[in-house]
């Protein structure tokens, strides 16, 4: 299982700017649903509340009103049921990689060569079984993000929360990684909440697309590729993936007249 | 790390930072030294031997006090002392230091005596102490644990305010309990700052050492201080504090020595090559 429902959510912050204080409106009234088994992707503009709107499904910021859902429960706090792959990797700096997909599998409970099996086993997923033994400073970022990847598919979460996940890998392993997912997607039927800022990642792999803008939902737009969608280059030359992306183009671009 | 596979001897030059001939550190630390005590060697000659000394004359202090057997028992009597009292205070101030800095409440019942004891003047409280403990060892123990205990408590909770928010909200994301955050992820990151109130604590515990000695029953390298400096023996009185100076230094490089086992990762954050 893995519902997620959005109600009515706001999120405020009071910075102070030069000693003076100011209410950032990073969330306005944002209200969708993801349906079991569903990828949605989060698109929009840099600061439009993205990655707020993820930290408070994951549970690491509070809304300051509505409710959220997992699963008919109202989210309070973290929960081994939601995974969640940082926008910027975050990565333990004291921790090999290896020991990075451990921590989270550790906290579930999981121990002794199960742990290990399966921490080596998320590794190689994501192209990494020879640097298991190196530390966050000796990785590039794209290996980093692989391995922030690696440890929030490693607990196996009903509900996938991706920050950019790929956003910082050059365009080989990038399409390698959204073919993985993909194929991880269509086996295990995860909940999938990404952010993205790549148009063709938005239509290859989300059900929906939910545009954002200044901290409200701007539009829904609906894909219409089949599924499976294993074979990527087939998806690239349906029909449908050139309409998708265009609509979705036409809808980014006409908010940004609308933001000009 | 050091990449050479894809460097030809020929197309090294000097890298622009490092222009000239530059020796390694160590090297131009002992022609410091040397130039140091060459210097102190010359000018002290013809000082008064009551005010003051010289190394040649210190030298030959250092040997009579050497077979004497009174250097090691002095060093051994200051020791004892020393190890337990910084060795307590490592072992209450590092964890004391950490809850208060992961605990609100902790932070605000306990923080005002963290910040008073430090800055509080512990000679004042010695003839207290020495009220409540005697003249003996534990009296020693308490002045060197209070002097030691306040600069390694308040690095640590100063280390744990500095931890970046995002790594306590990786283990928060996979539900790690309190006190899993606090060991495996405040603590490494707080090493640092543990590490260099270890070093200062190390200072003020030197100092506590020989301050307990001269106001207790005077023995120990404090002792000979005191003593030869009643007797006008200034070239001797010299022998203890070179070797306490020596000592700290030595328990430095130790705790830097044990910083870079413990927390391989710390140098390559700083870009350091060690
Ligand atoms: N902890 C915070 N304190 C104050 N303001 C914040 C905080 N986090 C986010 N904001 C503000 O909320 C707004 C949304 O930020 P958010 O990080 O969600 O944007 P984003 O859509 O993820 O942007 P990007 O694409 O650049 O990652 C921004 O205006 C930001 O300044
Ligand atoms: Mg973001």
């Amino acid at each position: 299982m893995g519902i997620v429902s959005l109600a009515g959510v706001s999120k405020r912050f009071t910075i102070r700017v030069a000693g003076v204080p100011q209410t950032v409106h990073a969330l306005q009234d944002l209200s969708f649903d993801v349906a079991d088994g569903e990828m949605v992707a989060l698109i929009g503009p840099s600061g439009c509340g993205k990655t707020t709107a993820l930290r408070i499904v994951m549970g690491l910021e509070r809304a300051s009103a509505g409710r959220i859902l997992v699963d008919g429960e109202v989210v309070n706090g973290c929960g081994h049921n939601r995974g969640i792959v940082f926008q910027h990797a975050e990565l333990l700096p004291w921790l090999t990689a290896y020991e990075n997909v451990a921590f989270g599998l550790e906290q579930k409970g999981v121990r002794g060569g199960e742990l290990r099996d399966t921490a080596m086993r998320y590794l190689e997923l994501v192209g990494l079984a020879e640097s298991a033994s190196r530390r966050p400073y000796q990785l590039s970022g794209g290996m980093q993000q692989r391995v922030g990847i690696a440890r929030a598919l490693a607990i196996d979460p009903s509900v996938l929360l991706m920050d950019e996940p790929f956003g910082a890998l050059d365009a080989q392993t990038r399409e390698t990684m959204q073919a993985e997912l993909i194929e991880i997607q269509a086996r295990t039927r995860k909940t999938v909440l990404f952010v993205t800022h790549d148009l063709d990642e938005a239509v290859l792999l989300a059900d929906r697309v939910v545009i954002m803008q200044k901290g409200r939902i701007s539009q829904i737009m609906s894909t219409h590729l089949p599924r499976p969608r294993l074979d990527m280059e087939a998806m690239r030359s349906l029909p449908q993936f050139a309409e998708s992306r265009h609509r979705l183009w036409q809808a980014l671009h006409s908010r940004a007249a609308v933001a000009a | 790390m050091t990449v050479s596979a894809d460097t030809t001897p020929q197309d090294l030059g000097p890298a622009p930072d490092r222009v000239g001939f530059r020796p390694p550190a160590w090297t131009i630390t002992a022609a410091s030294v040397f130039a140091f005590f060459a210097l102190w060697e010359w000018f002290g000659r013809d000082v008064n031997p009551v005010f003051g000394s010289y190394p040649s004359a210190i030298f030959d202090a250092f040997v009579v006090l050497i077979k004497s057997g009174k250097l090691l028992n002095g060093l051994i009597d200051s020791l004892k002392p020393f190890l337990v009292g910084y060795g307590l205070a490592v072992i209450f101030g590092v964890p004391l230091g950490l809850v208060i800095g992961r605990f609100a409440f902790l932070e605000a019942a306990l923080g005002v005596y963290v910040t008073a004891g430090f800055a509080m003047p512990l000679v004042a409280l010695v003839p207290l102490l020495i009220l409540w403990l005697g003249l003996g060892f534990m009296v020693k123990v308490a002045i060197i644990f209070l002097m030691a205990v306040f600069p390694i408590t308040i690095n640590a909770w100063l280390g744990v305010r500095a931890v970046p928010k995002t790594l306590i909200e990786v283990g928060l994301s996979f539900v790690a309990s309190p006190a899993t955050i606090l060991r495996r992820i405040v603590l490494p990151a707080t090493l640092p700052y543990i590490m260099a109130g270890l070093r200062l604590a190390v200072g003020r515990a030197v100092v506590a050492m020989i301050v307990a000695e001269f106001f207790t029953s005077i023995g120990g390298l404090g002792g000979i201080i005191i003593n030869s400096a009643n007797n006008f023996d200034t070239a001797t009185m010299f022998v203890p504090v070179i070797v306490i100076v020596l000592l700290a230094i030595g328990l430095n490089w130790l705790i830097g020595y044990f910083e870079r086992r413990v927390a391989p990762w710390q140098a390559e954050i700083a870009g350091r090559n060690e």
